[in-house]
């Protein structure tokens, strides 16, 4: 058993995952929904390993580092965090349904990463080795996976309000009664970007940590660091138009939605589409 | 006159106080920052200017596009935006001591039944004795509480982490402190770059406006070295830099090991590994020819681009070296030239020719094989020098930042009121955060009270 065998099963477990929750949403039966879950751990289970055997192999490769230095290993983290953080959810909140809206992010990302690109291990180039490179992509990560939840409960709510209209009067049987509360999604989404929020403030500011440690500027102004700024403008806008100008629901939902969009650019458009100092991860080759 | 005076000035202040300021300038400055990932900033290249009317070349430019996080408007809105933040903190933060330093010690009507959180105790007997048993039941399970006697009702008050409601005002004020410590910087530092040969020193280094600036001090380079990896990839870049003073190295700078991600900083000048590359000035290649058919080996001493005729009339010009060839041919390692041969009266051919395989040169099926003996070129290492007084301000205001923001979200002002009156006493409970958790710890408080017996 290698590494990529097990994040081949893992991407299987994500898709089945997937089609099983939205079976979920369609026959609305409890059973289903906890296979769902139960598929989507199992593949955390098989994807932590495979990152830890990754991990391993590069060592045994005579370049060994964190696997997280290239866009595959990075997107691969990406979903293996959005997953972590819909198991947090389904068992802290018990809300199953969250996961047919975040789990195809994880599914999307792992498809992408296992089709589209390089999956070989790569040495590091001088530049990236350095303990930094761990401490920023974790955090950067962690951030980004905290906002695609977010965007995925968004989502669920504007579904929500279209459907049902806005009012609170949920009505009997219906798809929507499997969905939680419309509070409860406004809440789970502030909650998401209070946990996403502060990692990307932690990841902008061990991304300038590092860059003044390895050549003396902490910002560059480079399409990357800026694109992470707009991110997290964003957010700071979402915080304060809620706390202080009381805006919920619709409105919050769609910032988040934008917000989500616009770290998607920060990541992939980035990368793929401007070029800069961070192009390390190059594209899908 | 006097009024309209007044009221402009209160309007001004007003905006300035305003979230809605606050929203538009988080969401400009989103925007704006966007162009400066699209347009190059900077020196621009020939191919983009080739590709844009000059029209747009000079609006831009008038606008200041090509260097639009220096340009006055931007700036501009990151002063507003520092007001901003200035006059709002202004005018909450005395309303936040007030709150903390002030507490409501006694709730009043209104503020009860709009609580969810609340319990109440039905006893009999002296309500002076309860007061006290309850008051230390709030200080065991919660925390000792202020005690207020109105119309012969006590009121309870005891409260935990007031103080996280600064948390906000702690994150404002990094912002602010991070602006401080760039400002500095761009006053008080510089950045540049210095290119030095092995085995020579310098004095001085570049500008990033081109000018020479001294560096106070002298930094010798000993050696430079590249490593690979066996994929050709480079693995590392490595200076040994010695600083000196009056001709003699510092001790504790001599020999010291400079690599990509390992700088090396001497008073307040910090020197970061960049690039390096051939110092091909003055240097020689020294290159062998042997006649395929037998016959006296010439050695050639050339310098790169300078034609020399051979003895059956072949013109041959070295076009460039390197003492690591593995980057541009993978799989052949070691020093390699590329050539330009000319027979005479023949075309000329352009081929590679390497130190450490000779069979490969011997490989071409030419009169003469052409082999690459190496040269007494020096290689350079190129450095990035900067020096920035401004950088710790910076990491002050980061902590800051990182501090307030988790205080701000993850920690609660929570407060618990007990109201004691002939018969009875009601227990209220409120959190400015996280009312889920706070809810389960005043609903075990709540349950523990409703038992507490004299
Ligand atoms: C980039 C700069 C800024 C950052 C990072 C920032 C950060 C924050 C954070 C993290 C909160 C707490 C939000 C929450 O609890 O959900 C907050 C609240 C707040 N911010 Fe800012 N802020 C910034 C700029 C500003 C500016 C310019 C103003 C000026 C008007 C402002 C006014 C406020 C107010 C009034 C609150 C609510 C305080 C309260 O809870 O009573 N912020 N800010």
């Amino acid at each position: 058993m290698n590494s990529s065998m097990l994040f081949n099963v893992t991407t299987f477990a994500y898709l089945l995952s997937t089609v099983v929750f939205f079976a979920f949403l369609a026959s609305k039966n409890k059973s289903v929904g906890l296979a769902g879950s139960l598929i989507a751990y199992a593949g955390l289970a098989a994807q932590t390993v495979a990152i830890a055997l990754r991990w391993k192999e590069s060592y045994d490769m005579g370049v060994g580092h964190a696997p997280m230095s290239n866009l595959y290993e990075s997107i691969v983290f990406f979903s293996w965090t959005i997953i972590l953080l819909f198991v947090y959810i389904d068992i802290r909140y018990k809300y199953r349904v969250v996961g047919a809206f975040v789990v195809p992010f994880a599914l999307l990302a792992m498809a992408w990463a296992q089709l589209g690109m390089n999956t070989g291990i790569e040495p590091l180039v001088p530049a990236l080795q350095s303990n930094w490179l761990l401490y920023h992509v974790i955090t950067c990560f962690l951030g980004y996976a905290a906002f695609a939840v977010a965007c995925g409960i968004s989502i669920m709510y504007l579904i929500k309000t279209a459907i049902e209209g806005t009012s609170t009067s949920a009505q009997a049987g219906g798809l929507m009664s499997l969905f939680p509360p419309l509070k409860v999604l406004d809440d789970l989404n502030y909650r998401s970007i209070m946990i996403g929020f502060p990692l990307l403030t932690l990841g902008i500011i061990t991304g300038a940590a590092w860059a003044n440690y390895a050549w003396g500027t902490y910002w560059s102004w480079d399409p990357k660091e800026t694109w992470s700024l707009i991110v997290w403008f964003v957010y700071a806008a979402f915080l304060h138009a809620r706390i202080t100008k009381g805006w919920a629901g619709k409105r919050t939902a769609w910032l988040s939605v934008i917000g989500f969009a616009a770290t998607i650019f920060c990541y992939l458009g980035v990368n793929l589409l401007l070029s800069g100092l961070h192009s390390y991860g190059g594209s899908a080759k | 006159m006097a009024t309209t005076d007044k009221s402009f000035a209160t309007s001004v202040w007003d905006l300035f106080c305003s979230l809605k300021l606050t929203l538009s300038l988080l969401i400009s400055l989103a925007l704006t920052s966007i162009i400066g990932t699209i347009l190059p900033q900077g020196a621009l290249p020939p191919e983009y200017v080739a590709t844009i009317s000059s029209a747009k070349l000079q609006i831009y430019t008038k606008l200041g596009f090509f260097d639009m996080y220096h340009s006055w408007w931007f700036i501009a809105l990151l002063y507003v935006f520092s007001l901003n933040l200035v006059s709002c903190s202004i005018k909450r933060l005395p309303h936040v001591f007030k709150f903390i330093s002030e507490p409501t010690l006694v709730l009043g009507e209104g503020a009860r039944n709009s609580f969810s959180l609340k319990k109440e105790l039905k006893f009999s007997g002296d309500t002076e004795q309860w007061k006290e048993r309850l008051t230390d039941f709030l200080a065991k399970e919660f925390s000792a509480p202020v005690i207020t006697e109105q119309s012969g009702d006590y009121h309870l008050f005891a409260q935990k982490t007031a103080w996280c409601r600064l948390g906000v005002y702690v994150v404002h004020l990094s912002v602010l402190v991070i602006f401080i410590g760039a400002i500095i910087g761009s006053l008080a530092g510089y950045k540049g770059y210095v290119t030095i040969v092995e085995g020579a020193s310098v004095k001085a280094f570049q500008k990033q406006n081109g000018e020479q600036m001294p560096l106070g001090f002298e930094v010798l380079c000993e050696k430079f070295n590249v490593d690979f990896y066996t994929t050709g990839a480079p693995k590392e870049f490595r200076s040994i830099l010695t600083v000196l003073e009056n001709g003699k190295p510092v001790p504790g700078y001599s020999k010291v090991k400079v690599i990509v991600n390992e700088p090396m900083t001497y008073k307040g000048i910090t020197f970061y590994q960049s690039s390096y590359g051939q110092a091909s000035e003055g240097s020689e290649h020294f290159i062998s020819v042997t006649p395929r058919n037998g016959g006296a080996v010439e050695k050639l001493t050339v310098r790169e681009g300078v034609p020399v005729t051979l003895m059956d009339g072949t013109l041959f010009k070295l076009l460039e070296a390197t003492q690591e060839v593995r980057q541009f041919a993978p799989g052949f390692s070691g020093p390699a030239a590329r050539i330009e041969v000319t027979p005479k009266g023949a075309a000329p051919l352009t081929f590679i020719a390497f130190k450490n395989f000779p069979e490969v040169n011997a490989q071409r099926g030419d009169a003469l094989i052409f082999g690459y003996e190496g040269s007494n070129a020096k290689q350079y290492t190129g450095l990035q020098v900067a020096k920035d007084p401004g950088v710790w301000v910076v990491w002050i205001g980061c902590t800051l930042m990182v501090i307030g923001i988790f205080v701000a979200f993850f920690m609660s002002h929570k407060r618990i009121w007990v109201i004691v009156t002939k018969g009875h006493a009601r227990i209220y409970g409120n959190a400015s955060k996280n009312q889920a958790a706070f809810q389960m710890q005043f609903e075990d408080i709540s349950e523990k009270f409703q038992e507490v017996k004299i």
